[in-house]
């Protein structure tokens, strides 16, 4: 069959295809998202976007406990909110075949931290599959619903940035089509009380075991000789994309245990390994992950003396340090400026940050787009660390600052108040908050590329359906005070939000314009800039456009204004015009 | 082996114009890798792709010193990224600014006389107007692929195996404006 190149995320999804997977449900989080989304353009599998993580695995588990192959998605981050049930699943066990996909972000490229997941595979007691291509991702989606059969257990799929997010090529197979398993019903198996649970903990340590023994001859893991004239000098223990890295620099140099299932570990296979060598060294990004266990099991190992538990490898890194190769002689450019990234032209988010500037409060915040909220000139947020963490800080900062409840807002995305911004919320009600609440709402997931989310009236299939209405839900939980307004709007913005800041209960301020990318959002035509009524007191500096500059006076790059009318709105001598017209 | 870069602003479309590398390359019977950027740097950040082409590739990263040609939808962009380019190696350049936040604000200034600074280095540059070629040809969205264009001299395979790539890549109805500003591309240069 013919290849073709494939994002490994595809590749995920296409080897989900050709086990027979039916049904997936996750949330969207880079580097995971397109796995997700790729599964979706198969009509043979159900595709759903859950409003977050746990919910997501629950889904997928109740579909493999009730006979259908299963999966879920999600960025390293987005398993430690599914990780209350992921470690009871490992308890209870399947029926059919369950996978989930966790895609670590070393370098941290779109994410808060560089956590490794692998941590999990150990913890939870799961085997932990990483392939290091996307051809692997393919055939290791596959591998990983057999594994979950045989053994009767959930199994990890890693990946990272450089593998979900590189393409190479992949072999297409067929689809097989298991046929929807018997479920019989089991208490004893899937009802986790502690008198099952005790019963069910000797079988996961059993399990464990006997996946150790298949490791080492499963073929998923694979020793690669080093050419005649190397062998016995170096070996490298590797996984995922530092064996390509490890291979691109050291090629047939060094022989290499490349790991495919990299929990649980098979000793024997290791220790095989080292005996064939004179030097192992484990090539691994992040933690010692590998090398903690081969010293435990007394191989001796060189790892993170030599190679960092930060950011992401080379292979120039790994050539100099295993080689002494230099690497080739760079060019010595001047320095350019640095380029963050920024909200962009026509960002909903623009005028609100404006305002919460101008009004120099406190400002509690998520994750999303709008964390660029953070950064200058509109520099308005003061903490962001988790979903849904906005609301329940300024909650507890509310209640130890009571006099100050006045000068401190939240501000959430729709997707990210749907993930786990409800909880926080009943939360601040409940035990009478003072909080200020401002869901950012811009009608899709927007930093992950436009997902839809039970707030946007639409499935990730493409199907109408029913759409929350944030203010019937937040009157629901208790708020009196819900009041709805354009960020762009920013005298009415900040009129509202002087009334909500000033009494002492819960309110929730809706900031709501859709995202400027959308494909239902029309631009308008540049404004321009009359250069003889600049007065050059840079208020439409104040909003960070990336389509205006000052340089002397301000002017607008028309190739890339949207026509949004912010700035004109800033302006106090009308310097800024045209618009008029939207096309 | 060949070692290409796309450098440029999120948002400029270097993910089509990797895959439309990816399909030349691939239509040659070579091996091929891409590493792409999405999420956060999608948001007008400096984003960087990688396309290696040949006959065994392991890693898809290209390191400093290591890349045959960059492209670069932004001036700036190509300076910053010339630490990458290998000794001879070509820098193919869309004189395009788009001006960082530092910049802006006046916080910092954009470098001035890029084209001659990178020549001056060592570099062998081919500077073109790929957003005025794209507005010609009837739509700014395609300065990517009119700087394909311009880069297709330096990158080598005959005019059909490029008009292939494009037909595999590009939607039917984008496909005439497309191929409309890749030939403007090329005969720019």
């Amino acid at each position: 069959m013919k290849k073709k190149l494939m994002l490994g995320n595809e590749a995920v999804a296409r080897g989900l295809y050709e086990s027979g997977c039916t049904f997936v449900s996750s949330y969207p989080g880079t580097p995971s998202t397109e796995i997700t989304e790729e599964a979706a353009k198969y009509p043979e599998i159900y595709a759903e976007w859950a409003p977050n993580e746990k919910v997501a695995v629950e889904a997928a588990y109740g579909a493999a406990v009730y006979g259908a192959r299963s999966f879920a998605a999600m960025k390293h981050v987005g398993l430690n909110v599914a990780a209350d049930l992921v470690f009871s699943a490992s308890y209870a066990g399947v029926n059919a075949g369950f996978v989930i996909a966790v895609a670590d972000d070393p370098g941290m490229h779109s994410s808060q931290n560089e956590q490794d997941s692998r941590h999990y595979a150990r913890a939870s007691k799961i085997p932990m599959l990483e392939p290091s291509d996307s051809q692997e991702c393919a055939s290791f989606a596959a591998a990983a619903f057999e594994i979950s059969e045989q053994f009767d257990t959930p199994v990890f799929l890693r990946t990272s940035t450089r593998v979900a997010h590189s393409q190479s090529f992949v072999e297409c197979t067929e689809r097989r089509e298991p046929p929807l398993r018997e479920y019989i019903k089991n208490p004893q198996k899937y009802v986790m009380a502690p008198a099952n649970a005790r019963a069910r903990h000797p079988i996961v340590e059993a399990r464990t075991e006997k996946l150790a023994a298949f490791a080492g001859t499963s073929g998923l893991n694979t020793i690669i000789p080093a050419a005649p004239e190397h062998a016995g000098k170096i070996g490298v223990v590797c996984s995922g994309i530092a064996y390509q890295y490890a291979r691109e620099a050291l090629g047939d140099r060094a022989s290499y245990c490349k790991l495919g299932l990299v929990w649980p570990l098979s000793e024997k296979q290791l220790r095989e390994f080292a005996a064939s060598v004179e030097r192992v060294y484990v090539i691994e990004e992040l933690d010692a992950f590998l090398e903690t266990e081969l010293r435990a099991m007394g191989i001796a190992c060189t790892g993170k003396e030599l190679f960092p538990r930060i950011g992401e490898y080379t292979p120039a890194m790994i050539a100099e340090k295993l080689l002494g190769v230099r690497p080739p002689e760079a060019i010595a450019a001047p320095d350019v400026p640095v380029r963050p990234p920024v909200l962009c032209p026509g960002c909903p988010h623009r005028g609100l940050f404006y305002v919460l500037n101008k009004m120099k409060l406190t400002v509690s915040g998520d994750i999303g787009c709008y964390t660029l909220g953070s950064a200058a000139p509109l520099s308005a947020m003061d903490s962001t660390l988790d979903m849904g963490a906005s609301i329940s800080m300024l909650h507890g900062r509310n209640t130890v600052r009571p006099d100050e409840s006045d000068r401190a807002v939240a501000v959430i995305g729709d997707s990210t108040f749907m993930h786990s911004g409800v909880t926080g919320l009943v939360n601040a009600v409940y035990n009478h908050s003072a909080s200020t609440i401002i869901i950012a709402d811009n009608s899709i997931t927007g930093m992950t590329g436009h997902q839809d989310n039970p707030t946007t009236g639409k499935t990730l299939k493409g199907d109408i359906t029913s759409a929350v209405n944030l203010e019937a839900l937040c009157h629901a939980v208790g708020v009196r005070r819900v009041r709805v307004c354009d960020p762009y709007d920013v005298e009415e913005l900040e009129r509202i939000l002087s009334e909500e800041l000033a009494v002492k209960e819960v309110s929730v301020v809706i900031a709501r314009r859709p995202c400027a990318l959308l494909k239902t959002v029309k631009h308008g035509k540049p404004y321009t800039i009359d250069a003889s009524k600049c007065r050059k007191c840079r208020m439409c500096m104040k909003i960070g456009c990336p389509a205006i500059r000052f340089d002397g006076v301000a002017s607008i790059d028309p190739s890339l204004c949207v026509g949004c009318d912010l700035c004109a709105r800033m302006c106090r001598f009308g310097a800024i015009e045209g618009g008029a017209s939207k096309c | 082996m060949l070692n290409i870069m796309i450098v440029g602003v999120g948002g400029q479309g270097s993910l089509l114009a990797s895959r439309i590398l990816g399909s030349l390359f691939t239509a040659s019977g070579k091996e091929v890798k891409l590493s792409e950027v999405h999420g956060m740097a999608q948001r007008g950040g400096s984003v960087v792709t990688y396309v290696r082409a040949g006959e065994a590739v392991a890693s898809p990263l290209i390191g400093t010193g290591e890349a045959d040609v960059i492209i670069s939808f932004e001036e700036a962009e190509a300076l910053r990224y010339l630490p990458w380019l290998k000794k001879g190696g070509t820098v193919v350049v869309n004189t395009q600014h788009i001006l960082p936040m530092p910049v802006l604000t006046g916080a910092a200034k954009y470098p001035e006389n890029i084209t001659e600074t990178m020549r001056a280095l060592g570099a062998n540059v081919v500077a073109f107007d790929a957003l005025g070629a794209a507005v010609k040809a009837g739509s700014v969205k395609c300065a990517n692929v009119a700087l394909l264009g311009a880069a297709s001299g330096v990158i080598g395979h005959s005019e059909e195996e490029w008009l292939a790539a494009l037909r595999a890549t590009i939607k039917p109805k984008l496909l005439d404006l497309n191929l409309k500003a890749f030939s403007l591309g090329k005969e720019a240069v």
